[in-house]
């Protein structure tokens, strides 16, 4: 390392900091990722130049072809995928980055041992701990990461899938990969360390996916967010690998980044990481008791009535969810929610943090669709309004929105924070059909007596609403 | 510096590093959770830093297949998560 080389790591790394903070408010948060970009490249570029200008001759033309090769290569597929992805798909591809992220540093570990052992050089202790914990969580991380992507992409199936002796099979895996870098640790030069390596990369590989699998649909914002911290923390120990400062830190920004919002996932479900990762939540639907009384007839209601309901409201709550984005009906709500407030009602929209496929998945495709982002609100911000609040439209949302989980002790879900729609004095339901939610719980809110639910495409039901406005 | 002392000083770093984290993190607002996590994510691609230099080493063998797999992956994760995150702040408006 030269000093001009440490100089931009350090000045990176400041900036890499203020960026996250400049991350705190949506008016200074495009200006941070221009910052973190201009970071970033203020730790790749010395890098480039220092170590490939210290080569000559072929070993020059070679550094040149494999570096600038990967960055050209990598540059082209990632502009590509960022531009064409939809708003709605944008889970899968941040999984399908990190996953990247996880490879890439599970590579780099794996040519340092390599080369490190090809020349006979051996390593050390302390460089040999991170090398072995960087190709573990690179592993999981990269694997784990394509799991999600397949469950998000509908490759494999969202249920979980799940069989005998899974948390002892991974238990196992987990255990053997610890021993092989143990002992490879004690002696990387031994005759038989490529072996021991190799399986140590493929248990590590096997491990994220079966780790993945079993964890539903629906709880897939805590696996994208664990994922996110697991790359940070492969970055960490690939920093500890090449003494790198400026890895170390912003590997650790990352990974506390991803406990926290995994944290905030598992509080707003009310359930511990341990029931999320191994509880194999929404594996089949349960026969969930149902508060004695609850269970009346379901009010199906007209487009017309529904429309007449909102039209005669002052006030009005969106409560959006994963429907909303699996219709893509987020620009058919704006529509609705524009023509209403023409007709004076003041529209907010009640967003729960675990509603779609990743945090914040549902504020994206409201900014998408030109919501102004001070109609967005979280829970705590809004739940108590509820109460004051003509007439609530649920599109899409099915166990945020469900009462159970207040009043239905012995329900899976009692105890998670609800949106208080029974409380309003009309809740409109816009569902496909009766059919449970992906927990396969019943929803006491669809029986409730002032629910009326509207069957059918929430984006055509929601076009047919603003025909109907405009018409009138 | 004896090899003990920079493993200390390392530990300082990382500690710090993970404190200045949680500061900084536990103050964006749900709001922001999607950009946070994708520009967090392309900020993780920084181990392309660790790849440009696992590619020095390389040759035309494995390890230069490795290095180069290394880089490509790095640079997608660093370039793409930028770009979805830009795409998704330029939504973010106060006024429609």
């Amino acid at each position: 390392m030269t000093v001009p080389t440490e100089i931009c790591y350090f000045v990176a790394a400041i900036l890499f900091m203020l960026s996250l903070k400049w991350l705190s408010s949506p008016k200074t948060a495009r200006r941070a990722n221009f910052i973190s970009m201009f970071a970033m490249l203020l730790a790749v570029v010395p890098t480039f130049v220092q170590r490939v200008g210290a080569t000559t001759g072929g070993a020059l033309v070679n550094n040149l072809v494999i570096i600038g090769g990967g960055i050209a290569v990598g540059s082209v597929i990632g502009l590509v995928s960022a531009y064409r992805v939809k708003m709605t798909a944008m889970p899968q591809m941040v999984g399908l980055y990190n996953g990247f992220g996880g490879a890439a540093s599970l590579l780099v570990a794996g040519v340092e041992f390599l080369y490190k052992t090809q020349q006979r050089l051996g390593l050390s202790v302390p460089e040999s701990v991170p090398v072995h914990l960087s190709i573990i969580i690179g592993g999981v991380c990269f694997t784990g990461s394509m799991a999600a992507f397949a469950k998000l992409q509908e490759l494999i199936t969202g249920r979980p899938i799940l069989f005998k002796g899974q948390h002892v099979l991974n238990l196992a895996l987990l255990l053997a990969a610890v021993g092989l870098g143990a002992v490879l640790t004690m002696d990387p030069l031994s005759a038989w360390h490529l072996p021991a390596f190799i399986a140590l990369v493929a248990i590590s590989l096997l491990l994220g996916w079966l780790v993945v699998i079993p964890i539903g649909g629906a709880d897939m914002p805590v696996v994208v967010s664990l994922m996110n911290s697991y790359s940070g923390m492969a970055v960490t120990t690939t920093g500890f690998v090449l003494r790198n400062n400026v890895l170390i830190i912003v590997g650790s920004l990352v990974g506390a980044s991803g406990l926290i919002l995994t944290n905030i996932m598992c509080k707003a479900m009310n359930r511990s990481l341990a029931n999320v990762m191994f509880g194999g939540f929404g594996a089949a639907p349960t026969a969930a008791p149902v508060a004695a009384g609850a269970k009346g007839a379901v009010k199906e209601a007209g487009v017309e009535e529904a429309v007449m309901v909102m039209e005669n409201a002052s006030s009005m709550i969106v409560v959006p969810g994963y429907g909303m984005a699996v219709a893509q009906a987020q620009h058919a709500v704006r529509e609705l929610a524009g023509l209403l407030e023409k007709r004076g009602v003041r529209v907010r929209y009640a967003i729960h943090p675990v509603a779609g496929r990743m945090p914040g998945h549902m504020n994206v495709l409201l900014a998408e669709a030109n919501v102004p982002y001070d109609q967005l609100f979280d829970i705590d911000q809004i739940n108590d309004d509820f109460r004051n609040t003509d007439v609530v439209l649920v599109v899409g949302a099915n166990d945020v929105v469900n009462p159970a989980a207040k009043n239905t002790p012995g329900s899976p879900i009692y105890g998670m924070p609800v949106f208080n729609c029974d409380e309003a004095k009309a809740v409109i339901v816009l569902k496909r059909s009766m059919n449970p939610g992906f927990a396969g719980i019943e929803n006491e809110l669809f029986v409730h007596p002032t629910t009326m639910m509207v069957f059918g495409d929430a984006k055509q039901t929601l076009a047919k609403m603003a025909g109907i406005l405009k018409g009138a | 510096m004896p090899p003990e002392m920079y493993w200390l000083l390392v530990f300082y770093v990382f500690m710090l590093a993970v404190a200045a984290g949680v500061e900084l993190i536990a103050k964006v607002p749900p709001l922001l959770h999607t950009p946070l996590m994708s520009g967090s994510n392309a900020i993780s691609g920084i181990t392309l830093v660790g790849a440009i230099g696992a590619a020095v080493y390389a040759s035309w063998d494995a390890n230069g297949l490795l290095a180069f797999a290394a880089v490509a992956l790095g640079t997608i994760n660093v370039v793409g998560g930028y770009a979805v995150t830009d795409r998704m702040l330029k939504m973010f408006k106060k006024k429609p």
